[in-house]
């Protein structure tokens, strides 16, 4: 069983903070098809539409029948640990800093027509020795790229803090986290979840100190809780807040959100689009100049090391939805922004996660018709990405439904959004 | 199957190694072009005598055999490139007899050289094989140590070898080693020093392993005619086989391609296993010994391990196996280590062994086993040779 983890002691400052290394990062493009699987929290492999065939490594063509039909599927993930090791030496440094490391083959189950293949992966430390029966979780791990884990076949106690789990997940447990905004329902919810997953320090942000909001006096009162006075908008703010806690931040929430609902022309001028690029754009860019830097130098730092970058997007970021014109469009601005965080955040270790949630249940929302995923909802899928190894999330049936059909046309997608269905 | 024409009239000769070294500042074309001096030396012939070239290496990117050509000045009318590693050294064998029985040559030069700077083993692994590259380097293993710890693991589970019966044989191997003169490894080995060694991941330890090192192998396959014009001493080829990417449905690799050929291998060359005198297996980790002892016929599957319990293992003992040491003691010069028991095994058949000759040797054994990508071995080679006259 895993060693719980214990609260780390304080760093020791007269150390060298040890700069992050990576596990390599470099895949064929095809292999890049299992990353895109594992970001979405799915372990897929590629099977052949004309035999059936599961394969792995990905490849170019079918083991069997040569064709070259392969479609990434989803998997159930069962099968057998057939062999294991345990690595006392490593070639590379992340894995030498790292080490014992345990690797192991596990035998999919199959049901094919074919053999299913071998998968080399790493072995979670619950795994009994072979044979054993095992899940396979497909995970990004620190440079972002898929790996696959075994797992016990059913969940042990404190499974979260084995150490090559943590390794691939950006779990919230005696780290230190920033919510950018605390005072809206959203910002609310994620520090209780925040609290309840087992973070001890949550700074939360406080941009406008003479608004009285319902509950967020019950926050401030909460003992894991700094209120911190963060205003995006204001650049001088941004740089003071990231130079009294940019250090020490391991997961940055970013909740800070405009919101409005209206269409091209149910406005008119910019104001109002101006201001939610403000906060939803310019804001996200003025943060992760003032803390992405900082972040990045403790990809490595101990065992809570700096982990995760949240964003909370929405899936109009995807295809516009036209009666929330203004909004989608920032939205939209954030998500190509947050694909650049991700590249520069990957040379570090730290994971940019982005939410893409369905409308959620806040008053600029009133006039859409259910399903609509509340606050509450929204953390509890922040908490599990952040205990998972995937990097884009789509919360709710609304986003779900959403991400389906803009991932199978998108233009299709845009021509339903004109005509409002 | 169509029944396998014989290599009549063809043998191999002139074998010659250029001593190994942990780290070079040499490039692979050096070593290279030692052995083939060394074969222009001991045959007598000029090198524009090699109308045929068969060459391996892992440490001559971005060139091939065509650079080896053009850099050594040779001008070849057949040219063979064998990216194989562990089968190399019969690979090039069995091509270039039938290159000559053809008459497509007249004297084929195999070479295999490979230098070995700091940091070269890793970069080899990191880009050893498109699989390598997706599904193994990056989770960790520090190349073949887990691949082979894997192998290791599920045999011992599966047969109930022992860490003391692989022991066994890399104790015997180094003993043969202290009289090869170029072995790296100069020292005895114990088999208390053996299983106390630091694990490298686990069950694989210190001793399991090869140490990566430069060096070159070399011989030439030519007419029999030719060589005794020449007075060369000479081997045999009896027979040969070559088997790639084979049992892919084994879920761990516990059986090589050896075990689909192994009897057209005897077939061909008309002997049994009890006929042959030494075993010269590819021995990059033990375990893969055992799994040639079973898949070549001296045991059944499973049974290697009390066999190697019932037989002494060194060039005097009842089954002489790696007479010059093996890779695990005189070290894996990247496709040199496909090369070393092919030269070893025409040493010792044509009464040239630089260490222990192994008593009465009329027919040896060679294996091969090579290029560990992703999850196995993927090529398996084997052939028997035998005394010339």
């Amino acid at each position: 069983m895993a060693k719980p983890l214990t609260k780390p002691k304080r760093k020791n400052p007269v150390l060298r903070t040890r700069a992050p290394m990576l596990p390599p990062a470099p895949r064929s493009r095809i292999s890049l098809g299992l990353t895109s699987g594992a970001a979405r929290g799915a372990f897929e492999l590629q099977v052949c539409r004309d035999c059936g065939a599961v394969q792995y490594p990905p490849r170019e063509a079918c083991r069997e029948c040569l064709s070259d039909r392969l479609d990434w599927t989803l998997q159930s993930g069962t099968g057998e640990l057939v062999a294991h090791t345990t690595l006392r030496h490593a070639m590379e440094n992340y894995f030498r800093e790292r080490l014992p490391w345990r690797l192991g083959i596990v035998k999919l189950d199959g049901d094919g027509p074919h053999d299913a293949p071998s998968l080399i992966v790493h072995v979670h430390g619950d795994c009994a020795e072979p044979p054993a029966r095992v899940r396979i979780r497909a995970m990004l791990d620190r440079a972002g790229q898929a790996v696959l884990l075994a797992l016990p076949e059913k969940d042990t106690p404190h499974m979260s803090d084995d150490p090559q789990m943590r390794e691939l997940t950006c779990d919230p447990k005696f780290r230190k986290v920033f919510v950018t905004d605390g005072k809206g329902p959203v910002g609310q919810a994620v520090v209780r979840a925040m609290i309840a997953a087992g973070s001890d320090l949550v700074w939360v942000g406080e941009a406008a100190p003479w608004k009285k909001i319902p509950g967020f006096e019950e926050i401030r009162a909460l003992p894991e809780v700094t209120v911190v006075d963060l205003d995006v908008t204001n650049p001088d703010s941004v740089k003071r807040c990231a130079g009294q806690i940019g250090p020490k931040v391991d997961i940055l929430v970013n909740t800070a959100e405009q919101h409005r609902a209206y269409s091209v022309g149910g406005r008119y001028g910019t104001e109002n689009a101006r201001a939610e690029m403000e906060i939803n754009y310019f804001g996200l860019l003025r943060l992760a100049q003032e803390f992405g830097p900082v972040m990045m130098a403790r990809g490595a730092d101990t065992e809570t090391n700096a982990v995760a970058w949240v964003n909370i997007l929405s899936i109009f970021a995807l295809a516009n939805k036209p009666d929330q014109s203004t909004f989608s469009a920032s939205k939209a601005a954030a998500h190509s922004l947050a694909q650049a965080m991700r590249a520069g955040m990957h040379r570090s270790g730290v994971r940019v996660i982005n939410l893409y949630p369905g409308p959620l249940d806040v008053e600029w929302n009133q006039e859409l018709r259910p399903p609509k995923v509340t606050p509450a909802a929204l953390a509890r899928s922040i908490v599990g990405a952040l205990q998972g190894g995937a990097e884009d999330i789509y919360p709710g049936d609304v986003a779900k439904d959403w991400y389906e059909r803009w991932r199978t046309d998108p233009k299709v997608l845009e021509r339903e959004l004109a005509h409002g269905e | 199957m169509t029944r396998r024409a014989p290599y009549d009239g063809i043998v191999v000769t002139t074998p010659v190694s250029i001593p190994y070294v942990r780290f070079s500042t040499r490039g692979a074309h050096w070593w290279i072009g030692r052995a083939l001096a060394a074969l222009v030396r001991d045959s007598g012939l000029t090198k524009d005598r090699f109308d045929g070239v068969c060459a391996t290496s892992m440490s001559l990117a971005p060139d091939t055999a065509v650079g080896i050509v053009q850099h050594h000045g040779l001008t070849p009318r057949w040219l063979d490139y064998i990216p194989m590693g562990g089968v190399t050294g019969v690979v090039a064998m069995r091509r270039a007899a039938r290159a000559v029985q053809a008459g497509d040559a007249d004297i084929v030069a195999c070479v295999a050289g490979d230098t070995n700077h700091i940091d070269s083993f890793r970069q080899g692994l990191e880009n050893f094989s498109q699989f390598g590259k997706d599904a193994v380097y990056p989770i960790g293993t520090g190349g073949p140590n887990a691949s082979f710890a894997f192998l290791t693991d599920y045999y011992m589970r599966t047969y109930g070898a022992r860490r003391e019966d692989f022991g066994k044989m890399c104790v015997a191997q180094r003993e043969n080693a202290l009289a090869y003169p170029h072995a790296l490894f100069k020292v005895p080995l114990t088999l208390d020093q053996y299983m106390s060694a630091r694990p490298i991941a686990e069950p694989v330890h210190l001793f399991d392993c090869v140490m990566p090192c430069a060096g070159a192998e070399a011989y030439l396959v030519m007419r029999e005619a030719e060589a005794r014009d020449l007075g060369l001493s000479f081997g045999r080829i009896l027979g040969t086989i070559e088997r790639h990417n084979a049992y892919t449905d084994d879920p761990v690799q516990y059986r090589g391609g050896w075990a689909m050929d192994s009897g057209e291998l005897y077939g061909m060359a008309g002997v049994s296993p009890d006929d042959i005198d030494f075993f010269e297996t590819y021995d990059d980790y033990p375990v893969i010994n055992m799994l040639q002892f079973e898949d070549l016929g001296f045991c059944a599957k499973g049974e290697a391990p009390d066999f190697v319990r019932g037989h002494s293992l060194t060039v005097d003992g009842s089954f002489p196996i790696n007479t010059s040491g093996g890779q695990l003691s005189v070290g894996q010069a990247g496709g040199g280590g496909g090369f070393l028991g092919t030269v070893e095994a025409i040493r010792q058949v044509t009464g040239q062994a630089l260490g222990t000759p192994v008593p009465d040797a009329k027919i040896g054994l060679v294996g091969g086993y090579g290029m560990i990508s992703y999850d196995r071995g993927v090529c398996s080679a084997a052939a028997i040779l035998a005394a010339g006259d």
